[in-house]
Parts: structure tokens; sequence; C-alpha cells
């Protein structure tokens, strides 16, 4: 999430600047990357039944994603709308 | 004709919500916003907990990186007050001796600290928090304190008591009600947060206030009661509210109450004027008194989308509902509506332990309910509160009742 804002990415809204309470950071992730992310806890689980597009199985939240070395190259989708 | 000019006063949540959202409708005028602290606008949650643990530093508490104004064309005045609002010829006037013209003009002014009116307040070592500054005081001396008091077992104080207690600090708390958060938690819940902060170490006083502070060679040493009990510290934190900033909207004749009065649409009595967030008080649906000042980042930035819609021509009544959170160590607190007023409370789960539910009704209405590390119970609220389902005090008591499901079922209704 902090990396889509620095990097001006206008389709991560964060309005509540990633304490995991708004559900708009929602992203997608690809099948290959899922497992190498943290696991989904029980607030994102609830959080993310509530974002504006679809729940998919790729669904995370970006604000639980913090950045490591071993997620160089991640590659992640937006929903059509965050709010 | 030149493009219309929106200014808007006060860069915080509120504020600045409201310029993103007029360009994300693809509003094409002069965008506005003025900022009384030297500061791009910046997240404030994070300061009593993250920020103070240094978990969190400067760059990450910033809402958009410093390329997104220019980018957006919103012009942005910092560390500038604005001093006089003449609405007959619609000008702005601000402290640094400029004029800004306006079409609209956007009141997003928030609160300040409540004082606590007693001698030794501002000794060294005596602190508040709100802004980033009084953030990067408080942790400074945070770090080497021994001993904390903290005035006021509301959100702010029980957040700090957490944060510093996790640091090593012994906490006191001296709160004039007898339980944490009174203005705005059920007993119930009062009593988990109590004493969960109990367990973790912080020592409340409760029923009592506060005398004087007392100073040794100029730093704070030690808070008396006024029933002379003296308690030794090397740091202070007084949290015991916060006023909203009206002076503005009353030296121009708005109308105020308890905040700046608006209407449903978030107008003031000028339709050229608009408030909103921490300083505005609001008709609620969803409030059991007809009026309402919230003070929380839900407030700010769906309040913002409302004003922004309204001033591109898509006028709609602000309705969302309410939602609030507060996190204390492990307590993760959330609330969904407006709790104020209820008469009668059901408790779902175990309250002797850290995660339940407080279902809140007055009058048999579900007026919000009030979770503890029951996040899909929150989510669930949300909706429910939103949605006005009629879900009745059996129901709320029922575990088998799925809220989840009937939160669905109403979304699904009404297509929210």
């Amino acid at each position: 999430m902090q990396a889509g804002i620095d990097g001006g990415i206008a389709g991560i809204v964060a309005e509540c600047g990633g304490c995991c309470q708004c559900a708009t950071c929602h992203v997608y992730v690809a099948a290959e990357w899922r497992e190498r992310l943290p696991p989904i806890t029980e607030t994102e689980d609830a959080m993310l039944d509530n974002t504006v597009c679809d729940r998919l199985p790729e669904s995370r939240l970006s604000c639980e994603i913090k950045v490591t070395p071993q997620l160089d190259g991640l590659v992640v989708n937006l929903p059509a709308r965050q709010v | 004709m030149s493009a219309p000019t929106v200014a808007i006063v006060g860069a915080g949540l509120a504020g600045f919500q409201v310029a993103s959202a007029l360009r994300d409708q693809k509003f094409a005028g002069r965008v506005v916003l003025v900022g009384d602290e030297p500061h791009r606008p910046y997240h404030r949650p994070p300061l009593s907990k993250s920020f103070l643990l240094a978990d969190t530093d400067e760059p990450s508490l910033a809402m958009r990186p410093d390329a997104y104004y220019a980018e957006k064309q919103i012009e942005l005045m910092s560390s500038t007050r604005a001093v006089a609002i003449d609405r007959t010829h619609r000008k702005l006037a601000l402290d640094n001796g400029s004029v800004v013209d306006f079409e609209h003009l956007v009141l997003a002014v928030g609160a300040r600290n409540r004082p606590l009116p007693v001698p030794g307040h501002d000794i060294n070592g005596v602190f508040f928090l709100r802004h980033l500054d009084e953030a990067r005081a408080l942790r400074l001396r945070l770090h080497k304190a021994k001993q904390a008091v903290v005035i006021g077992a509301g959100f702010i104080g029980l957040e700090f008591a957490a944060t510093a207690t996790k640091l090593g600090v012994a906490v006191t708390v001296l709160e004039v009600a007898d339980r944490p958060m009174s203005r705005a938690l059920s007993a119930p819940m009062a009593a988990v947060f109590a004493r969960e902060h109990a367990k973790a170490g912080v020592r409340f006083l409760w029923n009592t206030q506060v005398k004087r502070l007392l100073d040794d060679e100029g730093r704070v040493a030690a808070v008396e009661t006024v029933e002379g009990t003296v308690i030794d510290a090397d740091l202070v934190l007084i949290g015991i509210g916060v006023i909203p900033n009206i002076e503005l909207a009353e030296t121009c004749n708005l109308k105020v109450q308890n905040g700046i009065a608006v209407d449903g649409h978030l107008a003031t009595d000028d339709p050229h004027i608009s408030a909103l967030g921490d300083c505005a008080s609001y008709p609620s649906v969803f409030a059991a008194d007809e009026y309402v000042r919230l003070e929380s980042v839900q407030n700010a930035t769906d309040q913002a989308r409302c004003v922004a819609a309204r001033i591109m021509g898509r006028a709609m009544p602000y309705s969302a509902v309410p939602w609030f959170w507060s996190d204390q160590g492990p307590l993760k607190l959330q609330i969904a509506g407006v709790t104020t007023g209820h008469d009668e409370t059901v408790v779902r789960g175990d309250p002797s332990g850290i995660s339940c539910s407080v279902f809140c009704f007055r009058g048999g209405r579900l007026l919000g309910v009030e979770t503890v590390n029951r996040p899909a119970d929150h989510m669930a609220a949300r909706r429910l509160v939103g949605n006005r389902v009629e879900l009745n005090v059996a129901q709320a008591a029922d575990e088998t009742v799925d809220l989840k499901r009937l939160a669905a079922a109403a979304a699904a209704a009404t297509g929210a």
C-alpha cells in the first residue's frame, strides 16, 4: 500500500492510512505469488468482505502486504473502484 | 468567466479529502487548501501508536507524496491561517495578507485539545497529542520516561497508555468518570477495557480530578488530585477531549451549535459555505439525538465525498453509516453506528475475555455495535446498521443468528 501511495498509483486509495479498517487498498494477487504473502488475518478477512469490487480468491488488502526482498517482482492488479 | 475557486480551510484529513475528491470528480477550477501546520497533510491515527513506538517513520505518515499536489493542481498553503470570511463578496482573508476569492468555501477546521485549567498545566514534560509536532516531542520524552500519568481515560489517553506500557513505562490514568471512554462506550465494553488495561499493568484512579501539576526545577515531577493523592510522574499526557474550532464561522455569523451547524447536505446556512469533519454538527439518521458531531476518519472521508459531489452539482444527502476504531495494545475496538443514548445492551461472546460484541439498543431499535477483536461482527454491523435492518434484542443475543448472512441479505435487497 505504502509503495502504491508513494508511487502515485491512483487506484490505491487507503483512506484509513494503512490500519486495515477501510478496504480501499484492495488488490488482486496472482496465484503464484499468493503463497509468498503473509497469511490473511481475521481483521483483513472481515474487511475483504466489504470491498466495493468483488472479493475473489486473489483478493488482498495491500496495507497488509509488507514489501520484502522475497516479494521482488510482485505484480498486483487493481479493482476498477475502491470507493 | 474564469474557472470557479473552491477554498478549503483546514488541511487535516477532511480538508485533504475534499481537495482530492474534487479532482477525482473532475473539478476543473482552482482548489486552494489552507492549513496552519507546516506539514503536508498526514495521517494522525498512527501518532498515538506505531509512531510513538518508532515503528512508523514520518514520511510514511504523509497522505500523499509531495508531487501529488502539483500534479493535481491543489494549491496547498501550509503554515497559513484563515483570519476572516467576507460572505457578501466571497472572499477569504489569510494571515499572510493574501485574499482568496471563492465560489465555494469549505470549512474543515477541525478541533483543538481541551485545555486543563489547573496550576502547572504548562510545565515542561506535560503533553497533548493531536498534531505531529506534539507527537514528535512526546516520543522523545517517552523513550526516556519511567512514570507517566495520563489525565483522561478517553481514546487518546488509553491508546497512549497501551503504547507507553509496552515500552516499559509505568502508567497511571486519572479519570473524572467511573469508567474508561464513558462518553462513547457502553458499560459492558468499558468494563472489558478497564480490566484488560489493568491486567497489562495500567493503574487507574476513577472519579477523581487533578488539582495541580508539580514540578522539580521546571520539569514535571508529580500530579496531585483534589483528594490530595500525589502521583510521581516524569511525563504527563492530557487527553480530556477536544473543542471544535467554531470561531472563524462565528466571526461571519454562521450558525453554530456544538460545532458549525450544517444541514443534511453538509451546507451551512450560507449555501456557498460547507463544513465537515470534526468541526461540523450535522443531522444524522443514525443518531438517537438529531444532531451529532463525530471525530473520526470515516466521518471525514465520507463527508468529503458528499461535499465534493454537491460542489460538482450532484448533491446527495449525507447518509454514510458512522464507524470508528481504536487500537489499544492487543485490544482492537471497533464501533459501527452511533451508540450514544442507548438504553439496553446485549453481549455476544465472552465479556470476561478479550473478544466480544456489545449491541446497543434504544427503544428496541439497534443503534450500533461495539466490538473488541471481533472484526467479522463489526463488518456485519456496518451493513446491518447502514441498511437499518431491524435486528431485535433476541436475535442479537442468539449466537446462531448469522450476522454476516443477515447483512448480506440486507445489502442485496438495497443494492448497497
